[in-house]
């Protein structure tokens, strides 16, 4: 695998991390191994075999519709960096 | 050739497919246990799931599925036994978790189809591509302080049905036809209020123009669209703006775009500019979605009636015209207060009653089917009167506003104010004598060929008895007594 240093700008910018210049370089040859590593993967013969959706093979649990959560908007904001009353407050995003 | 645009270089023909994006009716949360409900005071109804808390995990709500699956069958569509949900990367300030999980490669809900009408009476196919399962994201809000976002999360979480169409819809008109009977049909169904203000219901709109006979071209996204008569607008603003590129030798770029309502026109939404990159992948906390055939089986055997069937039924029944059965199934509640008032009564008199003047009083006052200007029992009883020749037709108008106007019943009206129509020949004849001995002269010119008098003389004897007169007997006797 070999990630062009656009790739790694475009993926930078997609997870909302702010990169430098100067670490375009060394982030490129990690990721590139991190890629290699998973790459491997890619060797193995699986004609025939049905894609894992999950760890266990089973099916997921249904819980009934009932009203059983909330109410607790104080513990919800304790970690707000910011807020406005019992609303969270973030920057300024506006379309 | 249906609906095209003139551009310099000849006729257009618009391509236009609908992401409607339809809030589930459910207690709690499609992956938590908070209340789903529209309202309620800022973040109140959040989970630790709903805010995205680190090592909170989603369970399944069984009602959620269910209704997309009652949903699917009233679309006519396959229903996919296995199903899985994806996690659908972005960024935003109002989904607390990075991602919206959804069902991406395997959706709960296949094709299907959907007819739509048309104003003048013409039925059409809509293909439906797939239904699916998502999250809701919250709600952000520009205006409440100086300078800053605020967010609350009470929606993020709620289960939304996303119903794709094909790319089958060829005008605004058909645009409009077709999400308003996803709207009726979703009504019916119960499984969401398709109320558009509270946004419980938006539209994505797929727009792309082409030369008749051609492939498609670039289309481009209009996001959230919120009222039939907006998606309407938007279709032929931006199927405008398309052909004035093309036209120019530009090309039409696939993005993602806003209308401006108050503009009425679309405009770019720059920061989509990465949207279609969402890195799908299977949400690891979640196994597959895996439905039993008797679960589908039961939910099937307990749908209502649907409106196209019901429409058909309305026809076949009670005689009514295919046009006038639309009106009266346009709603559950409609139709049911029609059916009340229909069910053992001269059905064609009930539909012309319903639709004339009980809509008429409907309007005026502003009232609802919950709260009826008249109920369906006093109506009926109004045209049991009618129909056993209690009074005649024109009495019962004057009934029927002295109904709205103190709320009682008919009958009671009737007798209070001795509106009972007057059957009584030698009454009648009485009255069409005296009519024609105080017209003599018109008498001579009826007789001398002015038939037209004859209507004249109708209204007079129907006056000399204050509007009581059986009109037949009256007839009858005018006819008579002229010779």
């Amino acid at each position: 695998m070999s990630l062009e240093p656009a790739t790694v700008r475009r993926i930078a910018k997609l997870a909302r991390i702010r990169v430098e210049d100067d670490e375009i370089a060394p982030l490129q040859t990690q990721l590139n191994a991190m890629l290699d590593y998973v790459a491997q993967l890619g060797g193995v013969d699986i004609t025939g075999v049905e894609p894992l959706s999950g760890g266990a093979q089973m099916a997921m649990r249904l819980r009934e519709d009932t009203m059983c959560d909330g109410a607790i908007a104080e513990q919800i904001l304790a970690n707000a960096p910011d807020r406005a009353g019992e609303f969270f407050a973030v920057p300024k995003v506006i379309e | 050739m249906g609906y095209v645009l003139e551009g310099k270089s000849g006729n257009w023909e618009v391509v236009c497919g609908l992401e409607i994006h339809a809030q589930v009716i459910s207690e709690s949360k499609l992956f938590s246990g908070a209340r789903a409900a529209y309202g309620g005071a800022p973040n109140s109804q959040v989970s630790f799931v709903d805010a995205g808390f680190p090592g909170m995990l989603p369970v399944i709500n069984r009602e959620c599925v269910a209704q997309a699956v009652r949903t699917g069958l009233g679309l006519a569509a396959q229903i996919n036994l296995f199903s899985r949900f994806d996690r659908k990367n972005y960024f935003y300030a109002d989904l607390p978790n990075g991602y919206q999980i959804s069902q991406f490669a395997h959706p709960i809900v296949g094709t299907g189809t959907v007819e739509i009408e048309l104003q003048d009476g013409t039925l059409k196919n809509i293909g439906i591509t797939r239904l699916h399962l998502e999250q809701d994201a919250g709600k952000s809000m520009h205006e409440q302080h100086p300078g800053k976002s605020v967010i609350d999360l009470n929606r993020a979480g709620v289960a939304l049905m996303e119903i794709v169409s094909e790319p089958d819809i060829r005008s605004p008109e058909e645009a409009g036809a077709y999400l308003r009977k996803i709207r009726q049909i979703l009504r019916y169904l119960g499984t969401c209020d398709g109320n558009m203000e509270e946004g419980s219901m938006r539209a994505d709109v797929n727009v792309s123009v082409r030369k008749p006979g051609e492939d498609f071209r670039t289309r481009c996204e209009i996001k959230n669209v919120n009222s039939v008569r907006f998606v309407m607008h938007a279709v032929e603003a931006e199927a405008l703006r398309q052909i004035a590129l093309w036209e120019a030798g530009e090309e039409v770029r696939q993005e993602t775009r806003l209308y401006d309502q108050a503009r009425g026109e679309t405009r770019s939404m720059r920061s989509k500019e990465d949207a279609h990159d969402y890195r799908y992948f299977p949400d690891p906390d979640l196994l597959p979605l895996v439905l039993a055939e008797d679960d589908i089986a039961q939910w099937k055997s307990k749908l209502p009636e649907l409106p196209d069937a019901k429409r058909r039924r309305f026809c076949a029944e009670y005689g009514i015209s295919f046009y006038d059965a639309g009106v009266l199934t346009a709603e559950q509640a409609m139709a049911d207060f029609y059916e009340t008032v229909a069910r053992g009564r001269d059905a064609r008199l009930a539909a012309s009653w319903v639709t004339g003047d009980f809509f008429a009083a409907m309007n005026r006052s502003g009232a609802t089917l919950e709260n009826p200007p008249v109920s369906a029992a006093h109506l009926g009883g109004l045209l049991d009167l009618i129909s056993d020749a209690t009074i005649n037709g024109r009495i019962a108008k004057d009934v029927f506003e002295e109904m709205l106007e103190s709320g009682k019943a008919a009958d009671a009206i009737v007798a209070t104010k001795g509106l009972r129509q007057v059957t009584d020949t030698s009454a009648i004849d009485a009255a069409v004598a005296s009519v024609l001995a105080l017209n003599a002269d018109k008498v001579t010119e009826y007789k001398s060929g002015k038939d037209k008098l004859f209507g004249f003389f109708v209204g007079q004897v129907m006056k000399a008895l204050a509007g009581k007169g059986n009109p037949a007997l009256v007839n009858e006797a005018v006819k008579r007594l002229l010779g």
